[in-house]
């Protein structure tokens, strides 16, 4: 059981919460990731670890309400209980001194990228932040993200708030003054990471990827989560998140991510008829 | 008076009712049943099926109380051995086992020991009975069971009896490991898997869910709390066969599909939120137990075609002779000499196609059974939407990855010392699939049951 001790609205269905999970916070690194399952009857969903006080034994999840499971957590309250709530899983980013990094975060890829960014800036890195949403008011974690960067670029699809473009746009514009970087990590939605590893293939930089696969046991027991690295085939919850991202098969996660569409809306729209919900 | 030569029928749900239910399939003797059975047996001096039993229970002791009505004094001898017998009775390979050995069984059918061993213990659910027996003096020394599967419980179970304090840590959110997770309902219903439990906690075990060790905590860092440490993580990692379209979507693993409907009841969503896609043409790969539960999981989902698709024939299938027999009664169609060698999915990914090719049988191979040899061109396609791959699975890599001084074996399993379940590393122990590679619930049993004993003698003596 996992007690909710803050709940935070970042922006419109994406919610925080601090979780106090002492255990997990002892160990979590960043790039790992949590699976949670909030009741008897629900289901085992990965979220990723957005950040983790050791002394407070707290760890930070952030979430995006999609699909039944993250509405129906969206709706818990600070002194809630989450059932189930297991960690830290996959493996540790990797954090080296290795120059100047670009740590880019798309949507609800931000809070994610966040504890990556810190853990390279610690070790000297100079880190360069680009972070996206859509319009101004999907853009969160600006003053943390702040905090870690030494340069820290803001993105919007409809150009209300920071550039107008994709975080693409940002990153091509950073390349193209010459700045020599060193290695890019990119968080987000599929079509992003695909995106920013197309991109940067051309510039020959190395590019590490996380990969949001679908979970189950989240220890390497069932497959789901295979995803394809350089022709193999790996598990992400053991193997990843973490990937190079110019090996990665995007269209293979893309068209596995679909797997249970159809029963994913029943889901949703059952839940929203019994609680009443738009 | 004569001996009836075949085993007192047991009530059974019909193959086309049953495939529509997730229930259990045999239900159980009635107490006359149970009786008439009873008497079967011949109670020999020297019992052989004892031997034949890795926990070795007292089988004629069991059978004789029940033959005089004596129920309860069967079940506390069944349980002077066996912490699980309700499990046992169902899932064992009696036939293998106790009842191959039964000496009735050389001229008539043996005598029923596994459906008398399941009558004692499911006799003593209904009485809401759970006797606790006599627990040693505490003797202030703490063990780490990792996995609560088979071999961590009754490892656990016999630890507490003899007054150690017991952790079980567990990764998944609930215990019982491939009891709970892998074989299905049908086979064995899950309220009597948490009933087992329940009496492993009774005796003073405490268990921890949610708790993967090599990640939560490593090894190491448990035997700073803890004077011994067993490890029963199972084999958990699935095999695939790694060819082409394996990762179309529609393809799963064994554990997977089964994980989904037998821990998660995605046979039950939308009431349960984890879904599962309800395959018409439903392939499954191999012949074992797993494939068999997997094809007869695959006909209740729904399936209007349930295939086997296996590379040898009949003769060499691994599973049970009850199992084969269930699923072919239930109308799963069985391929043999078929191997597949490629998938074909729609515009969406999904798969829609295996191309199979046919098999002949060669020589022996290492397992002694005939080695299977594809016969060139006869290549051949069948429609399929849903394909389970159960060709095995391999001891799960985490503990020794994270471990140092666990060596293992080339097929990734925790060396043992067979008599002690000792590893190369000091305190530690292991037992069960992580040690033999898959195999059955009761020698991973037996198993805990002789790595309990070293444990309990290293704690006392603090030799290793």
């Amino acid at each position: 059981m996992a007690k909710i001790l803050k709940k935070e609205i970042l922006a419109p269905n994406i919610k925080k919460f601090i979780v106090e999970v002492p255990e997990i916070a002892k160990k979590a690194q960043p790039g790992q990731f949590v699976i949670i399952r909030i009741d008897e009857k629900g289901e085992r969903i990965p979220l990723t670890i957005g950040d983790f006080d050791r002394e407070k034994g707290t760890v930070t999840i952030v979430f995006q309400e999609v699909g039944k499971t993250t509405y129906q957590l969206g709706l818990l309250k600070e002194g809630d209980d989450i059932l189930d709530f297991v960690g830290p899983l996959g493996r540790p980013s990797e954090i080296e001194k290795f120059g100047t990094v670009c740590c880019i975060g798309g949507g609800v890829g931000t809070p994610e990228i966040y504890p990556v960014a810190r853990a390279l800036k610690k070790v000297g890195n100079y880190v360069i932040s680009i972070i996206g949403a859509r319009t101004k008011e999907l853009v969160i974690m600006e003053k943390e993200m702040k905090e870690v960067s030494d340069e820290l670029c803001i993105t919007t699809d409809d150009g209300t708030y920071g550039m107008k473009g994709l975080v693409t746009d940002a990153l091509k514009k950073i390349l193209d003054t010459g700045k020599k970087i060193d290695r890019v990590i990119a968080v987000g939605p599929v079509i992003m990471m695909k995106a920013v590893s197309e991109l940067t293939k051309n510039y020959n930089i190395k590019t590490i990827v996380s990969l949001n696969a679908m979970m189950l046991d989240g220890t390497g027991m069932c497959g789901i989560c295979r995803v394809e690295i350089g022709g193999e085939t790996k598990f992400a919850c053991v193997d990843g998140p973490e990937f190079d991202g110019h090996l990665v098969n995007y269209d293979l996660l893309m068209a596995r991510l679909k797997t249970y569409l159809e029963e994913e809306k029943i889901s949703l729209k059952l839940f929203k008829e019994k609680m009443g919900i738009q | 008076m004569a001996v009836s030569p075949k085993k007192t029928p047991m009530r059974e749900q019909p193959p086309k009712e049953r495939i529509k239910n997730f229930n259990e399939v045999p239900l159980g003797y009635t107490p006359e049943e149970a009786i008439t059975e009873a008497k079967r047996c011949l109670q020999c001096k020297k019992p052989p099926c004892v031997k034949g039993c890795p926990v070795e229970i007292d089988i004629p002791g069991f059978i004789a109380k029940i033959k005089e009505g004596n129920f309860k004094e069967a079940i506390r001898i069944l349980k002077d051995k066996n912490s699980l017998p309700a499990i046992c009775g169902r899932v064992c390979p009696q036939e293998d086992q106790c009842e191959k050995d039964c000496v009735l069984g050389k001229k008539h059918e043996p005598v029923g020991i596994g459906r008398l061993e399941r009558f004692a213990a499911d006799w003593e659910a209904e009485q809401g009975l759970m006797e606790i027996p006599k627990i040693e003096k505490k003797t202030g020394k703490k063990v780490a069971v990792v996995g609560s599967g088979p071999a961590g419980l009754t490892c656990a179970s016999e630890l507490a009896k003899m007054g150690h304090e017991v952790v079980i840590f567990e990764a998944l959110h609930k215990p019982g490991g491939v009891l709970v997770y892998g074989i299905p309902e049908f086979r064995l219903p899950k309220k009597i898997v948490e009933r087992e439990v329940n009496y492993v906690k009774a005796l003073g075990v405490k268990i921890v869910c949610n708790f993967v060790v090599g990640k939560t905590k490593t090894v190491d860092e448990l035997l700073e709390e803890f004077d011994a440490v067993f490890i029963g993580t199972g084999a958990g990692l699935p095999w695939f066969m790694n060819i082409p379209g394996e990762n179309y979507t529609g393809i799963y693993s064994a554990n997977e599909y089964l994980i989904r409907v037998n821990l998660m009841k995605a046979y039950l969503f939308p009431e349960y939120d984890t879904p599962i896609v309800r395959g018409k043409n439903v392939a499954v790969i191999g012949g074992g137990n797993v494939a068999m539960d997997a094809a007869r999981t695959a006909l209740r989902l729904g399936a209007e075609k349930s295939m086997i698709i296996y590379r040898r024939s009949k003769a060499e299938m691994p599973a049970r002779i009850e199992e084969i027999e269930r699923a072919e009664e239930e109308g799963v169609i069985f391929h043999f000499l078929t191997l597949p060698v490629r998938y074909y999915a729609d515009e969406n990914g999904r798969v829609k196609e295996m191309e199979c090719i046919k098999m002949e049988l060669g020589e022996p191979d290492h397992s002694g059974r005939r080695r299977p040899i594809p016969i060139p061109d006869s290549n051949f396609k069948i429609p399929v939407d849903t394909v389970v791959v159960a060709i095995g699975q391999s001891p799960n890599p985490l503990i020794p990855q994270t471990t140092k001084g666990i060596e293992v074996g080339k097929h990734g399993n925790i060396i043992v010392d067979e008599n002690t379940g000792k590893t190369t590393k000091k305190g530690v122990f292991a037992g069960g699939d992580i040690a033999t590679g898959a195999a059955t619930v009761i020698l991973a049993m037996g198993a805990g049951k002789v790595a309990a004993r070293a444990i309990d003698e290293y704690l006392k003596t603090g030799i290793w």
